[in-house]
């Protein structure tokens, strides 16, 4: 590694001499003497065999979202919600383990800061969908608009039509997958994580990602800086083929024939910083 | 202490095996988080619990502990935990696999036993700010 140490020039310049004050929590666990649980102490009992249903042509996205938990309570695990009307901020903030399923299209920041739940969507949604989710799946049938699964960090977040731009900027995690063209500057300073476009892509692809994994299908417009194609492993198109057939999804030429993009790391500054940096920042 | 958890944890960084992959020789430079953050999870090698675990969630495969890895935390293996914005060291008498992919999956099994534990600092915060 001494190959590596040559390159901190930041260390002549004095750079190191500040100290950060990261919080680290150095924790001694053992699982010895825990039950077997799945969900935290906290979470809400519910069973996926228990339904009901919501009509939502009368009630705001607040009090949907609030007949939602209510049914949770009452151990509901699989609630539709009909009629949705495209209402912005539906179903959003539910940290516990549920199933979803709205009958129609949602408006802007639907499904957002989602911890666990698997929601269907059968029709359209607006800007931001998936916005900060960190696990759970959802899927939209139909066509998603603009920043589709900003900041996320963990779970699927699957649109099976076309998105807008600017789709997974700031990604952390998880993964995002569309099934048909992205827009511009998808992936734009993508952190984390793996998105997989089976259409085409617009201008600025991955544009000053610091890290994760692109896989395209199509046609790629062009680059953004610090993108780069890199060689596609056996482990790739073996991950690759699990995850696209969950949701039904075909690579249209094999995932074999897929092209995959990572940062070139060349604006990569981290290791400057490393490792006191990566307390404050993970 | 067995004879396997005394050896250099930092081997991995050291010689061709392990963390030290191909991506960096081609960048020509160490990645920082001392663990390939691209490695994806081979699913022959998910373990019993995990297994349950997704089950139990309704998921058709690890979902959000793809992004989880077994790291280093001064000097010793461990796994971070975003919810508490700490690192969860595993104790010292564990031998760990010789492999990331498994070292891993055992990275995602303690993690969640954790996360799911009465003595998981969460409880604690919930008892003392809930507000909802």
């Amino acid at each position: 590694m001494a190959r590596v140490e040559d390159q901190h020039k930041s260390q002549e310049m004095g750079l190191h001499d500040e100290q950060l004050t990261g919080r680290t929590q150095q924790m001694y666990f053992r699982v010895e003497g825990e039950e077997e649980r799945f969900q935290k102490p906290f979470d809400i009992e519910v069973d996926f065999d228990k339904k009901a249903e919501i009509d939502a042509e009368n009630l705001s996205a607040t009090e949907v979202n609030r007949e939602i938990k209510r049914l949770m309570m009452d151990g509901y695990g699989t609630i539709n919600i009909k009629n949705p009307g495209a209402k912005h901020s539906m179903g959003v903030g539910f940290l516990n383990r549920l199933n979803l399923n709205f009958e129609g299209s949602l408006g802007y920041f639907g499904c957002g800061l989602l911890d666990g739940p698997n929601v269907n969507v059968t029709g359209r949604v607006g800007w931001s969908c998936g916005e900060n989710m960190m696990s759970g799946r959802v899927v939209i049938e139909k066509n998603a608009g603009s920043t589709f699964g900003a900041a996320m960090r963990g779970g699927d977040l699957v649109a099976k039509g076309s998105v807008g731009s600017r789709t997974g900027i700031d990604q952390k995690g998880g993964t995002i997958i569309v099934g048909g063209d992205a827009g511009a500057f998808t992936g734009f300073m993508m952190q984390r994580g793996r998105m997989i476009i089976l259409g085409d892509t617009g201008k600025n692809l991955g544009d000053t990602m610091y890290d994760g994994l692109i896989y395209v299908a199509g046609k790629i417009k062009d680059l953004g800086v610090d993108c780069v194609e890199t060689e596609m492993t056996d482990l790739d198109k073996h991950w690759l083929q699990n995850k696209l057939s969950q949701y039904g999804l075909e690579a249209p030429n094999g995932v074999e024939n897929m092209t995959k993009l990572t940062s070139g790391k060349k604006l990569w500054n981290y290791d400057n910083l490393e490792p006191t940096e990566k307390k404050l920042i993970l | 202490m067995t004879e396997k958890s005394q050896e250099d944890i930092d081997r991995y960084l050291k010689g061709d095996e392990g963390v030290d992959s191909e991506h960096e020789q081609w960048i020509g430079r160490h990645i920082g988080y001392r663990y390939d953050v691209n490695l994806l999870p081979d699913y022959s090698r998910i373990t019993p619990f995990l297994q349950k675990y997704i089950d139990f969630m309704g998921w058709e495969d690890l979902n959000w502990l793809e992004d989880v890895h077994m790291g280093y935390e001064e000097g010793r293996p461990a796994v971070f935990d975003r919810n508490i914005n700490g690192w969860v060291t595993v104790p010292e008498d564990w031998d760990l696999p010789d492999n990331q992919q498994d070292r891993d999956m055992l990275a995602r099994e303690l993690l969640v036993k954790f996360q799911n534990s009465e003595r998981h600092p969460l409880v604690d915060l919930k008892k003392a700010y809930k507000k909802f």
